[in-house]
């Protein structure tokens, strides 16, 4: 940030390599000290999560208080190491979640980072379908209703949107299910594949975990058309949520560009009207949008646990639903302990990528 | 008002009526946004009515399970003495839909309070001292606004109530995990504000006269910064509900017998959906997302109305008088730049402008 106010830019070119130079250590700056900022953030959450789960008490108390005697809990208790003073089981804490070791579940004895590899695949490609649905949605509706703003298209485009947010997404996931699945039976009710299909994906060597990949793998045509049958209802559920955030944000920004000279000058060239809003307009509304989408990433992971208890689609938030009913705490704080991870690291990528696509917000 | 000469040059200040917030947008709206504001405000305050009046117009109480001809039965679908249909647990859904409005406004009337008490605080007293104090709160706001609301949510009600919803204190806990999640957002808007205003004249005179911190918070920035506060109170009342309903969904709302709670309710009507049994989800659901576009509806319009850019006008002379001539170059004619009218009229170099800008550097 020093190198920005040190070397005051000529007002008009310098030479071209001198300029370049700058601009690329003003980038490289950013991005160390924008990394260095999620550490704290990782630091502030996980050491809340645990503070706050900690305050109810011990974690095997809570998972299996009223089924064991007072002397098998702590027995139980003190071999897990919960008797110890709290500070030096939060330094031992968070010294294992450095090492990515997030401890071991309560309710079936695994360990927790084995969960989150196992699940975390499923919550990712649920998420990478509902942003695509959220793309295809909101940025075409948003450049519509901007374009003919306060005429019919944008008041129905701008009620969609609006019922979009208003609507939860189990919601809106349990009238999918009953339309599509129950009555019009043509896609499938929940579940993130057929027992048939996930047998055939579950026999290969390298399976990721991401079944559209390991459905390709197979080279079974009918296993993928299962596997993206599961998948469009969820990622329509949870899609929509984020599709009207698009669709009124790109709308705002683009109505903004609209009015600015440079479209003005376009249109007296002759530049057509779809070109117009396409290129001229949208492109620059673009840096806000992929901002909010760091943020989105929250809202979607949260809506993701939801979506997924609808569907029973076995992610991250499915399980930790799970965790929830059975009170497995240990397990609860792993699986929040690494989404707030994801939620830090992928806003820095977000930041990262602002950042290159406008100088601006470097400086 | 007087009619000294010195009031006579300032513009007639409007009847404190005409001031109120929401009379004030209703009447500088126009169109489209006039039509959304009085929609989202009907909606609105069908929800209240709703919300008061529940122990008069539901038909049963929302945990009763029989009347004088005995159970009502699991899942009886619409109709006769029940409008609506029953739920698997053998309630009546109407009653429970109704009374679901009353928990609803309870749990956004303290969440919002609190979290408006809690963030307004932190954020005047962050943004006026700065320092050390400042730079923490920023840091840990902003990794709690980061992180998914929900699970947030989850893990404020597992500590406040242990996971389970005991009594009246469900309502409670239910609200305080809300409070927890929204206080970061208040207190940037209010830190923000206050960042600003502290550097304004008025503020810097006030301080000079001698006036103490305390006064200077309150009475000078305070009262400017809340200019904004409607807004965040609506899409926060929103939120509300849905950060209640989806923690009733996953299991940590409020038991069916210490009231009603449209979350709980979906999370009941999951496995009737499968069976075809529409009833149980459809009227909870419609029942948030009616309440939810009705508040979203004012707080869209407050916002478009409060920005310039977005706030739909009235055709030309319908409400202004005269219009001034505003252009800076009235006739059109233009100066030559440095390089003479040629650079103007011939460009050198074909025109870049922002939109072609990313294009040419990839």
């Amino acid at each position: 940030m020093t190198t920005a106010v040190s070397t005051p830019r000529p007002p008009l070119a310098g030479s071209a390599a001198k300029k370049k130079r700058g601009s690329g250590g003003g980038l490289g700056r950013y991005i160390v000290v924008r990394f260095l900022l999620i550490i704290p953030t990782i630091f502030i959450l996980v050491s809340m999560v645990f503070w706050l789960m900690r305050t109810t008490g011990d974690p095997i108390t809570a998972a299996l208080g009223g089924r064991l005697t007072p002397d098998q809990l702590a027995e139980r208790i003190s071999a897990a190491g919960y008797d110890r003073p709290i500070l030096i089981q939060y330094a031992e804490y968070l010294g294992q979640i450095f090492t990515g070791n997030f401890g071991t579940t309560i309710s079936t004895n695994r360990p927790v980072s084995e969960v989150l590899v196992t699940y975390g695949a499923a919550t990712l490609e649920l998420a990478f379908y509902a942003l695509l649905v959220a793309f295809i949605v909101g940025i075409p509706l948003g450049m519509v209703a901007a374009y003919w703003r306060d005429k019919a298209p944008d008041a129905f485009l701008r009620i969609f949107a609006i019922l979009c947010y208003a609507t939860p997404v189990f919601f809106a996931g349990l009238l999918f299910k009953l339309v599509f699945a129950v009555w019009l039976k043509v896609l499938p009710v929940a579940g993130r594949a057929s027992t048939g299909a996930e047998l055939q994906m579950q026999l290969l060597p390298g399976k990721t975990g991401f079944y559209t990949i390991d459905a390709i793998q197979t080279g079974n045509p009918a296993v993928l058309q299962d596997v993206l049958s599961h998948v469009v209802l969820p990622a329509l559920a949870l899609g929509l949520l984020t599709a009207g955030v698009f669709l009124r944000l790109v709308r705002t920004n683009v109505i903004g560009t609209l009015g600015t000279d440079y479209v003005d000058a376009a249109r007296s060239r002759g530049v057509s009207e779809f070109r117009l809003v396409r290129k001229h307009a949208y492109r620059p509304a673009l840096i806000p949008i992929i901002t909010v989408i760091g943020l989105q990433i929250a809202l979607l992971l949260g809506g993701a646990v939801l979506t997924e208890t609808t569907f029973e689609w076995k992610g991250l938030g499915f399980m930790l639903s799970e965790f929830l009913q059975a009170r497995d705490f240990v397990a609860v704080q792993g699986i929040v302990a690494l989404l707030a991870v994801i939620v830090a690291l992928s806003n820095f990528i977000v930041d990262i990528v602002a950042a290159i696509i406008d100088p601006r917000v470097r400086y | 008002m007087s009619s000294t000469d010195a009031t006579f040059l300032k513009p007639a200040r409007p009847a404190l009526f005409a001031r109120l917030p929401i009379v004030h947008q209703l009447r500088q709206s126009v169109g489209l946004q006039r039509g959304m504001l009085v929609a989202g405000l009907l909606v609105t305050s069908l929800f209240l009515l709703t919300a008061i009046l529940a122990p008069v117009i539901a038909p049963y109480g929302y945990s009763q399970l029989r009347d004088t001809a005995g159970l009502f039965g699991a899942q009886q679908p619409p109709g006769g003495a029940h409008l609506l249909g029953t739920t698997v647990g053998g309630y009546d859904v109407l009653s429970r839909v109704l009374w679901g409005a009353q928990t609803a406004l309870f749990v956004i009337i303290v969440a919002v309070v609190l979290s408006l008490f809690a963030g307004v605080l932190l954020g005047l007293v962050s943004g006026y001292f700065g320092g050390w104090l400042d730079r923490v709160l920023v840091v840990v706001c902003d990794a709690v606004y980061a992180f998914p609301s929900l699970l947030l949510a989850i893990v404020m009600s597992i500590v406040i109530s242990g996971g389970k919803s005991d009594l009246v204190g469900g309502v409670m806990a239910a609200a305080i995990s809300i409070t927890v999640v929204f206080i970061p957002q208040y207190f940037r808007v209010i830190r923000a504000e206050t960042v600003r205003i502290k550097a304004e004249a008025y503020v810097e005179s006030a301080r000079v006269l001698g006036a103490s911190n305390l006064r200077i918070m309150f009475r000078h920035v305070l009262r400017n910064a809340t200019r904004t506060l409607p807004l965040i109170f609506t899409l926060n009342a929103s939120e509300a509900i849905l950060t209640l309903a989806g923690l009733g969904f996953l299991g940590f709302g409020i038991e069916p017998t210490e009231a009603s709670e449209w979350g709980y309710d979906l999370n009941k009507a999951l496995s009737d959906v499968t069976s075809g049994i529409w009833w149980t989800a459809l009227f909870p659901g419609l029942a948030i997302v009616l309440v939810v576009l009705g508040i979203t509806l004012v707080g869209e319009s407050l916002n478009d109305l409060a920005d310039p850019r977005l706030r739909g006008r009235r055709a030309v002379g319908a409400s202004s008088g005269l219009v001034a001539e505003t252009s800076v170059v009235p006739g059109g004619t233009l100066d030559a730049g440095p390089g003479g009218l040629d650079g103007l009229e011939t460009p050198a170099h074909p025109p870049v402008h922002p939109g072609d800008d990313s294009e040419a550097t990839r």
